[in-house]
């Protein structure tokens, strides 16, 4: 065991672990988080992913020794008590049904907006194409996205007309 | 956070306070609503590995958790003092939305803001039994109880009224949970003053919880307000913003991690356990073993993922090989002898319409064994404080796991509750059956509360099984092209098929020796379609693989039980008559669909005809012979139809495919289905229902199969075992939902079940497509990119 020191949401933690644990035992376990959740344990599915510096990250197979920036959980891209429009896009389309995967279906989305705005339709399958969903919730996912980009692209646009007037 | 008024809270509250659920047992219990219980420990004839003698005494089954009475209405509905109600119902919602149509439904009943409802579901302390949820019977089934009961308490709430308000009920008017009286504003009363609080103390009568009945009726169809509206459903913020806490977050003081130790080959025996090999580990607990079962108990989760991994055990190979390989599935299943055969239904003289036919055409169909692979893998908490036992599980069927486990660990049931809670779908018999066992086992041997999960091989590997099919089909046509022979024959490999939550049947009790002196049958399945063929004849039967317990290879229901496989065959067939009779595929079925005008009560063809007609006009469907000339060009594309009925609900179909003729890959860029289950309660989360099962059975076409060698399954993760991914997504679905009734108005329409028919005809739907764009018939599932190239090659050669 050895003390590791994580910057969790905002919070830092010191916590007295062995450094080759996987982050998702810690974050569920030590930390409390549920957004990220086990699925397979191999980094094939997505129920874990997490966002570090700005990339989605399988926190299932991520040593917590290694991770030395911020980790952001789905607990967090609310701010201010109001959904991230990529949330919100989420529940306009209704998109979950058992809901499980659907933590790595908003992070891996979230991060993809954040790097490409406006992503094509073959843009977000690439992105997407690793994150999996038994329900099979896919078209939704796909289409909460574009909404959300376009929540998103909308909302800056205002923000501008806003600073401009 | 997003307000979150649906069960998971009421949970939550009830794992942080632990006042929530004893107070609403305390409500229940003054009013003497707990039925008679009877103890599960044992009866007849089933195996009770942990009975204890002093346990199975009735005299000392007085346990915190009876049965709630289904027959009080205070068991299902609670008006609260601010005009707020809850509904209390014996199901599970598994991601369908049933929980927001329950409110729906029982809103519209009692007269009662949608808005201003909750639903608790599943916990079997403190909600009526009604199974949870299987055979899409949600809507079917156990919305009548529901309404029934909701239109009782509103009667007794309106007779309250006329008391308080001394105008006789038939002066009354109710909206809203308010009533008023027309012509007289002064009186006026609320739902909750009347009752806020307090209990109706009002009993239903009726032999079964199905049935039960009060005094009033049920309101006609067309009163019925929240019905056929989509409010949207209520546990999807909670879902979204990460604030929900599923079975998987909840965590115990004192509590421990436990991970399965699985045979390495199957029907190996277990000959000994080298515990120094694990004992130094950090956080190490226990190895809790007996029989061929074993498990490893930690402080924390990673350690015992590493113990598990690092636990040194002696196993025997079988002497004989457990099941032929996937390779050899087929062959092995035509040349069994079957364990069990139904009776064939015969319809005319099939053999001698074959002697006379002009044209015969025959082919043999072959679909795998495919898996829940439950997103999650199967876990279950087990808190066994106080000499009681609690389970918090997703289980979808959370009541048979309560009795189950007190079966199986010789406790009463009214000492045993299960504490349903969500967690990934609940398609039939998964493993969280098995895990909420293997939980409740471990925390009674070791007295602390166990929380297990599978790893992701093990649920790949050790889940239950859809059971594989062999179906072969043959057709008769005359000179005209009229089909006027059919056989069919379907073989499913489903000898043992696991039921649900047996305490003799689930991988804990058989790993531990159970056998029941004779497994379950198991079943095959006949097409489910209209289609008026006058000679036929339609049988099936079932055979076991060499090794029938403790198998990795065991079979279970999984959604629409044998009607993917059943179907795939024949709607596949139908289409191979078809062109055998260069007839467009629609007309073809339209044709035998109208040959008949008998009718069942449900009117099952009038509605077959209407969804087949709606189906191909959704899609644009312009007749003509499949397939379509050869195209030249790398990518091909042809549209594929297929329709079936499950119970009385019916479902047409069109995939349109792109293959591509180099690398055999196909991706299905469009779905149409057509869906008719009578009322429909929210149309918004049935469109959705039935986009998922369409894409659940597209990912069944596509990538899934069991594969296995000699020795143990081989398909052990999402590599091994694929599945659907976002490349593979259509880029458009069309859902058409439809009364084909010829009264839809009537009434007393029925809600039929919606969650399983639309996995029925899709498989087939996509071979037609693949045959209408390339000429080759696919046979065997799934379309991997290989098998369709091979296909494509073969023809080509």
């Amino acid at each position: 065991m050895s003390n590791i020191t994580l910057k969790v949401n905002g919070s830092t933690h010191t916590l007295d672990v062995e450094p080759g644990t996987p982050l998702l035992y810690i974050l569920r376990n030590d930390l409390g988080l549920q957004g990220p959740r086990f699925g397979c344990g191999l980094g094939q599915c997505g129920a874990c992913t997490v966002i570090i510096n700005g990339s989605a990250i399988r926190s299932c197979i991520t040593p917590v020794s290694s991770v030395k920036a911020e980790i952001t959980t789905l607990e967090a891209i609310a701010k201010g008590g109001k959904l991230h429009l990529l949330q919100q896009a989420w529940i306009d389309e209704q998109v979950p049904q058992c809901g499980f995967c659907q933590n790595g279906q908003i992070m891996t989305a979230k991060a993809l907006l954040d790097k490409i705005p406006n992503p094509s339709d073959v843009q977000i399958r690439e992105a997407m194409n690793g994150v999996l969903c038994r329900c099979m919730t896919f078209y939704r996912v796909q289409a909460a996205i574009k909404r959300g980009a376009k929540a998103i692209s909308d909302a800056r646009q205002s923000e501008k007309t806003k600073v401009t007037a | 956070m997003t307000p979150f008024n649906g069960i998971p809270r009421e949970v939550e509250q009830d794992l942080e306070h632990l006042n929530v659920t004893p107070s609403r047992r305390e409500f229940l219990r003054n009013a003497g609503m707990f039925a008679v219980t009877l103890s599960a420990v044992g009866a007849a004839g089933t195996f009770v590995p942990e009975a204890k003698a002093q346990a199975a005494d009735p005299s000392a089954t007085a346990g915190p958790y009876p049965d709630p009475d289904f027959r009080q209405v205070d068991s299902w509905i609670v008006i609260h003092q601010d005009d707020t109600a809850t509904f209390y119902v014996g199901k599970t919602d598994c991601g369908q939305g049933t929980g927001t149509a329950f409110r729906q439904i029982m809103s519209d009943e009692l007269d009662f803001p949608y808005d201003k409802t909750t639903c608790i579901m599943g916990s079997t302390d403190i909600t009526v039994d009604q199974g949870g949820s299987g055979g899409s019977t949600a809507m079917e089934r156990d919305s009548w109880p529901m309404r029934r009961v909701a239109a009782e308490a509103r009667r007794v709430l309106l007779d309250m009224a006329s008391t308080k308000l001394d105008v006789p009920v038939e002066r009354l008017s109710v909206s809203d949970g308010v009533i008023t009286v027309p012509g007289d504003a002064s009186k006026r009363v609320t739902y909750g003053q009347l009752i806020g609080g307090k209990r109706f103390n009002v009993a239903v009568t009726g032999k079964n919880i199905n049935v039960i009945a009060g005094v009033a009726a049920v309101k006609p169809v067309q009163a019925l307000k929240n019905v056929g509206q989509s409010p949207r459903r209520y546990d999807i913020p909670a879902k979204v913003d990460g604030s929900l806490k599923w079975a998987v977050d909840v965590k115990l003081p004192g509590m421990v991690h436990a991970r399965n130790v699985k045979p390495p080959f199957a029907g190996a025996k277990l000959i000994s356990i080298d515990e120094s090999s694990v004992r130094d580990m950090p956080g190490f607990v226990k190895v809790v073993s007996k029989g061929n079962y074993v498990a490893v108990v930690c402080e924390r989760e990673e350690q015992a993922i590493n113990a598990a991994k690092r636990l040194k055990a002696n196993w025997e190979k079988p002497a004989t090989a457990p099941f032929p390989s996937s390779e050899d599935l087929f062959k092995y299943m035509r040349g069994a002898t079957p364990t069990s055969v139904s009776n064939p239904i015969v319809v005319g003289n099939p053999d001698a319409a074959f002697a006379s036919a002009a044209k015969i055409i025959e082919a043999d169909y072959d679909i795998p064994y495919q898996g829940h692979t439950a997103f999650s893998p199967a876990h279950a908490l087990a808190d066994p404080s106080n000499g009681l036992m609690t389970i918090y599980s997703n289980d979808m069927k959370s009541y048979g796991m309560r009795t189950g486990v007190a079966t199986f660990l010789g406790m009463p049931r009214d000492k045993v509750r299960v504490i349903w809670m969500e967690g990934p779908q609940g398609f039939g018999r998964t493993a969280a059956d098995d895990a909420g066992f293997e939980a409740a086992y471990i925390a009674k041997e070791i007295g602390r509360p166990v929380r297990i999960q599978w790893m992701r091989d093990e649920e790949s590997a050790w889940d239950t099984k859809a059971p594989a099919f062999a179906v072969k089909a043959r057709g008769g046509l005359d000179a005209a092209g009229n089909l006027v022979a059919y056989e069919y024959h379907a073989r499913a490999a489903d000898h043992n098929h696991v039921g649900y939550n047996e305490p003799d049947t689930v991988l804990i009790a058989q790993l531990m020796g159970a056998r029941r002196d004779k497994p379950a049958s198991g079943s095959s399945e006949v097409p489910a379609e209209m289609y008026a063929i006058p000679n036929r004849r339609m049988s099936r039967d079932v055979v076991s693989l060499p090794l029938v317990w403790e198998s990795p290879v065991r079979t279970g229901n999984l959604r629409d039980p044998n009607g993917p496989q059943s179907t795939f065959a024949a709607e596949s067939f139908i289409d191979e008559l078809a062109f055998a009779a260069k007839a467009d595929p629609v007309e073809f079925r339209m044709k035998l669909l109208t040959a008949s005008t008998t009718e069942d009560t449900g009117f099952k063809r009038a509605r077959s005809i209407a969804v087949v007609k709606a189906a191909a006009e959704a899609y644009g469907w312009d007749p003509r012979p499949s397939p379509k000339p050869v195209a030249s060009g790398n990518i091909v594309t042809g549209r594929g139809f297929a329709y079936a009925y499950r119970g009385q609900t019916i479902a047409a179909q069109v995939a349109e495919v792109e293959v591509n003729r180099t690398t055999g890959h196909v991706w299905v860029k469009r779905l149409v289905c057509a869906h008719d289950c009578g009322l429909i309660i929210n149309p918004e989360a049935l469109r959705h229902t039935v986009e998922c099962a369409m894409l659940h059975s597209l990912s069944r076409a596509l990538h899934e199969e069991v594969q296995f060698n000699t020795e143990k399954v081989t398909s052990v993760d999402w590599v091994s075992h694929p599945s659907l991914r976002h490349a593979d997504c259509p880029a458009r679905i069309d859902v058409v939902l439809l009364n084909g009734d010829p009264n839809p108005n009537r009434p007393d329409l029925a809600p039929y079940g919606g969650g399983e028919t639309a996995c029925k005809p899709l498989m087939a739907a996509v071979a037609n497509a693949i045959h209408d764009a390339t000429g080759v018939r696919l046979r065997r599932v799934p379309f991997r990119d290989a098998r369709v190239l091979a296909a494509l090659n073969a023809a080509r050669a």
